[in-house]
């Protein structure tokens, strides 16, 4: 990458708010190619609302959130979506439809008013399903998935979408032990080989000590504090962060936070 | 997702069975015409009951068919639209704003036009409400948007009720039968069938983004759809073309719900194929409801809207079960 190729997303002066509470004040932060970057808080801290903020669903109190070096704002809903998938933390589906025809429907943006999707986007849509274990599920109803095959579900259709840009939403929810590294070993994968941008809101702080670079810690009310997961991602911070006490166990080069 | 050809398939066979009803609404009847007599006449030859076939039963299929096929887009769009498989413009209460004002036309002795006027008048006040009530896109507002169209219906019925309570006798009839839909008095159908055809043309457009509009508002601003702009072209579209359906043909209940549901039921949920699907067999339905309204008991006629909600009111308890988990 050059080094002058505007970051991914960036943010300036950004404010967000809540049901009358501020999630973060003056946030600024730019995301490069490549780079994974978590988001944890409390329960109603605001972590998905900012997220849907970074994601141009929602209107921010104040500063602006740039992809690319563009407003949401100028690049309107359809070049948006080129260069950001967003996976939301709630899937309900109100008619019937395939699990292919869902993972189709990341093609959208890539296809014109009149397009049917082509034979290639289907292969796409199929290998996307292969990626996250729903191969042999093409033809099922979405309606009789289990929670955490629809999650995969939804993770299938955003990388359809193949946006360079991943915004996740607690994407291990549902999701058991096994099938929760698969999914952050897919993402980690496509920010290594694909120089893809993850932002991802997790509630395991031992995972996104393990799987990003920096971490975004929100309080709750209106502080944020960002740095290196190293630094950040410390018992004493994180005991203030989840107003509980923990402690660090370190094993394998890997960390574990235990409450006290 | 269906293919190009599968699309065609399924469009030239509901396209026969358009024509088919159009058989037998020209050939059944008081009298019933052969159909070799039918085409000569459609053809312009002066065969035997040339004028039955062509200024009697040709406008008054050409309406039903118009009128079918406007109920069951409005209902697919009004279902994608609020994302609730049991959304139509009879179950919102729409029909019966049309209705109010219908039944103050024919009190007042107004014209067809002003009746018309006040029929569609009504419609848009009543979607006014229940859709300006039902705003935003949580599982909340479903509950609230099916509420608020079951109290506008009931609201609507108390007051044609209280109008038919002070209707001189004279003009009972003719209220009723309006009131339970019928084609019998529509005038000519070339509207009706124009705005079916411009309301088509307008939705196709947009299929692909009704397609994700289904699947929740953030999920498909995410995927690239403007949902706001979206939004209201569709509900300007919905309600436009379910007050001419209502304002030309009495309140005939129950087509905008079944049709799309079956034509789902069938060939699955994708607008691109799906909108026109049900203009042409919601068409078809109501063409063929009408010729047995004015059949099975000949020389009466059945108001046809009597027929579409004895097949409608089990086949949404039906619907209405399967939803509840």
């Amino acid at each position: 990458m050059s080094a002058h190729e505007p970051p991914l997303i960036e943010t300036r002066g950004l404010a967000v708010s809540v049901g009358g509470h501020t999630v973060c004040r003056d946030l600024a932060f730019a995301l490069a190619a490549g780079e994974r970057l978590a988001i944890l808080g409390r329960n109603g801290a605001g972590k998905s609302t900012l997220l849907s903020v970074l994601a141009g669903l929602r209107d921010a109190d104040a500063g602006e959130v740039r992809l690319g070096g563009e407003t949401y704002a100028a690049l309107g809903p359809r070049a948006a979506a080129k260069r950001r998938g967003w996976l939301p933390q709630r899937h309900s589906d109100a008619f019937a439809s395939t699990v292919l025809e869902t993972a189709l429907t990341g093609r959208h943006p890539h296809l014109g008013r009149w397009d049917w999707e082509s034979k290639q986007d289907t292969e796409i849509a199929r290998g996307a399903l292969k990626a996250v274990g729903l191969a042999e599920m093409a033809e099922r109803d979405v309606q009789t998935l289990s929670g955490g095959e629809r999650q995969r579900l939804a993770i299938a259709t955003l990388l359809t979408q193949a946006a360079p840009l991943y915004l996740l939403d607690e994407p291990l929810a549902h999701l058991d032990l096994n099938h929760q590294i698969a999914v952050l070993d897919l993402f980690a994968g496509a920010a290594r080989d694909c120089q893809a941008g993850i932002v991802i809101v997790l509630h395991e702080p031992a995972l996104a000590w393990r799987y990003c670079d920096r971490a975004l810690l929100i309080h709750g009310d209106g502080r944020t504090e960002l740095g290196p997961v190293r630094e950040m991602l410390t018992a004493e911070r994180l005991s203030a962060l989840y107003q509980h006490p923990l402690c660090a166990i370190e094993a394998d080069g890997m960390i574990g936070f235990i409450p006290r | 997702m269906p293919s190009h050809r599968r699309a065609a398939l399924v469009l030239a066979l509901l396209a026969l069975l358009g024509a088919a009803s159009f058989a037998a609404a020209l050939a059944v009847g008081s009298l019933s015409v052969p159909l070799a007599d039918v085409v000569a006449a459609l053809a312009g030859e002066p065969v035997d009951h040339a004028a039955i076939v062509r200024d009697l039963r040709l406008p008054r299929a050409l309406a039903g068919f118009a009128c079918g096929g406007l109920l069951a887009l409005a209902g697919a769009l009004m279902q994608v639209l609020l994302r609730n498989p049991l959304a139509d413009p009879y179950v919102l209460g729409i029909s019966g704003g049309a209705g109010v004002g219908a039944m103050f036309a024919i009190l007042l002795g107004l014209s067809a036009a002003g009746l018309n006027g006040l029929a569609f008048l009504g419609a848009l006040g009543a979607m006014l409400i229940v859709f300006g009530l039902a705003h935003g896109d949580g599982a909340w507002t479903q509950t609230r948007l099916l509420l608020t169209g079951v109290i506008v219906a009931a609201g609507c019925g108390a007051l044609v009720a209280l109008m038919l309570s002070i209707a001189p006798e004279h003009k009972l009839r003719g209220m009723l039968f309006w009131l339970m839909g019928d084609l019998s008095q529509t005038g000519a159908p070339w509207g009706a069938l124009g705005i079916l055809v411009l309301a088509l043309a307008a939705s196709l457009p947009f299929a692909r983004e009704l397609n994700l509009l289904a699947r929740g508002h953030d999920t498909a601003q995410a995927l690239g759809v403007d949902v706001r702009r979206l939004r209201y072209t569709v509900y300007a579209i919905a309600s436009l073309v379910t007050a001419v359906a209502v304002t030309s043909a009495g309140s005939i209940g129950f087509v905008g719900l079944i049709v799309p549901h079956l034509v789902r039921l069938a060939i699955g949920n994708d607008q691109r194929l799906l909108l026109p699907a049900v203009v042409l067999a919601g068409g078809a339905l109501l063409t063929l409801a009408d010729t047995l309204a004015r059949t099975v008991v000949a020389p009466q006629q059945l108001p046809v809207g009597v027929l579409t909600a004895l097949i409608g009111v089990p086949v949404f308890l039906f619907l209405l079960a399967r939803h509840r988990q």
